[in-house]
């Protein structure tokens, strides 16, 4: 897939998965294996970006004796997930305009 | 691999990055074991799971923009002492032409190397029309002349646009050659500094 494209759209699935509840990496992970493999480091690589964009907040916590990262949803990052929402909206209007004159031919 | 050889083995690998930043990093990689560990891995298979450090070291290199590098290195590590500084400035006339000179240096080889790309298409260019005009003038000669003339020009006009298309080829897998060359140094570059003296 288009480099680009994937990078938005796992950008978004992170913040989805992070949307109802706060997560922690791992479970982060989990949560998105059925429908996308994400490597550790890819993982934190987005999740930086969306620090920096403020769209998440990160808290450490404990757990069982050690600490944990739980990451909460800002309102800018809800936004995202609805712009997203719009945005798809249109490329699958420009998705289907594509199969049809693909098909024309 | 065990949790910590595997963390050791992330630390030295990535000695060039800013601390905070590898410190956040290391914490981050050794917070997916744990929970893996938790969740009833064994050490060695969430280790693992994580991946082999050699890739992600290298996925990390490729990330990272060189001026965070750079910037991270040529930050001084303590303040610098007054003799130091005088030093710089006296020994200034001798490090500043050997740094200009190797500057200049470098920056001679790539002009060279692309001057060669340059006469390549140009001769490719030269190739390709002289061929067509030859062509054009066969086709003209076999109107007035003995045919025989027309023919060997067409012939060789033929021939002339035949070793120009091959020429493009050629033409384009040099560029392209050549623009992977330029971007070597920046990844020698990258990984010198993150890797510390480790094998790139």
């Amino acid at each position: 897939m288009d480099i680009q494209l994937k990078r938005g759209l796992l950008d978004v699935c992170v913040l989805a998965a992070i949307k109802s509840a706060d997560s922690y990496g791992y479970k982060i992970i989990k949560d998105l294996k059925p429908y996308v493999e994400l490597s550790e480091s890819t993982l934190y690589t987005i999740l930086k970006r969306l620090e920096t964009a403020r769209m998440l907040t990160v808290r450490t916590a404990e757990h069982c004796g050690r600490l944990r990262k739980y990451y909460h949803i800002t309102a800018a990052g809800v936004r995202r997930i609805e712009e997203f929402k719009e945005e798809w909206k249109e490329m699958k209007a420009i998705a289907s305009f594509i199969a049809k004159e693909d098909s024309d031919e | 691999m065990n949790k910590k050889e595997f963390l050791t083995q992330l630390r030295q690998g990535l000695a060039g990055l800013p601390q905070a930043e590898l410190e956040e990093r290391l914490l981050f990689y050794s917070e997916m074991i744990e929970d893996r560990i938790e969740e009833g891995c064994s050490e060695e298979d969430a280790v693992a799971a994580v991946g082999s450090a050699e890739e992600i070291i290298a996925q990390i290199v490729a990330e990272i923009p060189l001026a965070t590098l750079v910037k991270e290195k040529i930050k001084p590590k303590k303040r610098m002492s007054g003799w130091v500084i005088a030093l710089l400035v006296l020994g200034s006339p001798l490090w500043l032409s050997l740094l200009l000179a190797a500057v200049s240096v470098v920056f001679a080889v790539y002009i060279s190397l692309w001057s060669v790309i340059l006469s390549l298409w140009a001769s490719f260019a030269a190739v390709a029309v002289s061929g067509l005009g030859i062509l054009a003038g066969g086709i003209y000669f076999i109107g007035i002349n003995p045919i025989i003339t027309g023919l060997i020009l067409i012939g060789a006009g033929l021939a002339c646009i035949g070793v120009s298309i091959l020429l493009f080829f050629g033409c384009k897998l040099a560029t392209k050659g050549l623009i992977w060359l330029t971007k070597l140094p920046i990844r020698i570059i990258k990984n010198a500094i993150v890797r510390k003296g480790k094998a790139v």
